[in-house]
């Protein structure tokens, strides 16, 4: 299959370390705090961490949840030893629970899924609809003897489950500003190309953060990174997921609609001004559905346009300037 | 203008964000002009579905069926007729 065009780990390396020591030193702060899922996107935004600052003025955060299809937080457990910094583990069931969190879930799928309780799991899955043009979401349930069960979602159930759902974002960072304002350290972002681009983040949740080391950099640049870094097996073999559901969900499955080497080539098409000819070529795919894979990247910049903004202020504020 | 057609277009125009003064004629495309996005679309499903009492299913979501104000209108006036007919 073709691929991105090769990076220059080394220096790439060095660069983005450069930038952190800057940012951190740009912010007056004196280490860094990075929530690590054993995923390769924070496992890599760690590593870099390391490189830039030392592993003195790095600290790691485990905060799973009962839904964690990553484990427990041992695979970020793994990291951390491997790269000699200290870390905190606090599993955050309890405070989503008292958030009501998981009963507002719950809610949703017992209307949708009847007979839905103890010992099922679930995911959310889109599908084309609309000649391919939009993307409905449908609910993907496993009753505990095996059966799937799965529904369409109406507007209102699907903005609830994932209302409910961003609960588990939103609390991660709260706990990681908790130990950055107790440490004076600064919270690293760790959102990778495809995701800060197309929006594929909670506001004030996963996407909130002082710094975002590795947002210019494709998801197969980041396993490419992961390996010039040296981190563990376990986690740069590790099938990317959203680690948010209880049934394991692929981020294909739930927000791109392409496995994540073909993404970054649309992406990276797109970002390079490519024809949806050139694209097919890379694909191995009819002209019309490229189109469709670029328009739909077009279509995710626009509705979450959003996401980025700042709050909008009514009227300039002297002497505060504009972000 | 059937009062069916002004019933969906009362429900486009005031639940989803159109500039001010714009009047959506019948063969604007609700998606080139960027007006109703997916979960939007879901609405506008569930809308047509409790309103007329009819039951979407997810191969008639389809651009010719609910593009535009007279594709929904002909989509509903084919579920209306196929579901009377039952």
């Amino acid at each position: 299959m073709v691929t991105l065009p090769p990076m220059d780990y080394a220096s790439e390396v060095e660069r983005i370390a450069g930038a952190l020591r800057t940012a951190t030193g740009r912010l007056r702060r004196r280490g860094l705090v990075v929530a690590m899922s054993g995923g390769i996107d924070s496992s890599v935004s760690a590593a870099l961490a390391v490189r830039a600052l030392g592993a003195d003025q790095v600290l790691g955060l485990l905060l799973p949840e009962r839904d964690s299809t990553l484990g427990d937080g041992s695979l970020g457990a793994l990291l951390a030893h491997h790269l000699g910094i200290r870390f905190e583990h606090q599993d955050i069931s309890p405070a989503l629970s008292a958030l009501g969190c998981y009963n507002s879930q719950q809610q949703v799928l017992q209307r949708v899924l009847p007979g839905y309780g103890d010992g099922w799991k679930f995911k959310l899955v889109i599908s084309a609809a609309m000649g391919g043009r939009v993307s409905i979401t449908r609910v993907v349930a496993e009753d505990p003897r095996g059966g799937r069960h799965e529904a369409r979602l109406s507007a209102a159930d699907y903005q609830q489950l994932v209302a409910a759902t961003n609960f588990k974002q939103r609390v991660r960072k709260a706990l990681e500003y908790y130990h950055a304002d107790r440490l004076n350290y600064a919270v690293v972002g760790t959102p990778n190309r495809l995701e800060y681009d197309q929006g594929f983040f909670v506001k004030l949740g996963d996407g909130a953060a002082d710094v975002k080391p590795i947002a210019h950099l494709y998801k197969t640049q980041v396993y490419g990174m992961a390996r010039f870094l040296g981190l563990p097996e376990a986690i740069t073999t590790t099938t990317p997921t959203t680690d948010t559901f209880s049934l394991a969900q692929g981020q294909d499955e739930f927000y791109f609609g392409l496995p994540y080497p073909q993404m970054d080539l649309v992406l990276w098409h797109v970002n390079e001004g490519r024809s949806a000819s050139e694209l097919a070529m890379a694909l191995g795919c009819e002209v019309k559905e490229a189109e469709g894979h670029i328009a739909a990247v077009h279509a995710k910049r626009r509705t979450t346009a959003y996401l980025h903004l700042p709050p909008i202020l009514a009227a300039e504020v002297p002497g505060i300037p504009a972000t | 203008m059937s009062s069916r057609k002004e019933r969906v277009r009362g429900f486009i125009t005031s639940m989803f964000f159109t500039d001010p003064g714009t009047v959506l004629g019948e063969d604007d495309s609700l998606l080139q002009l960027q007006i109703v996005d997916s979960t939007g679309f879901l609405e506008l499903v569930g809308f047509l579905e409790s309103e007329f009492g009819i039951k979407v299913d997810d191969e008639e979501m389809l651009p010719e069926n609910l593009d535009t104000l007279a594709c929904i209108d002909a989509f509903l006036e084919r579920k209306l007729g196929a579901e009377a007919g039952r």
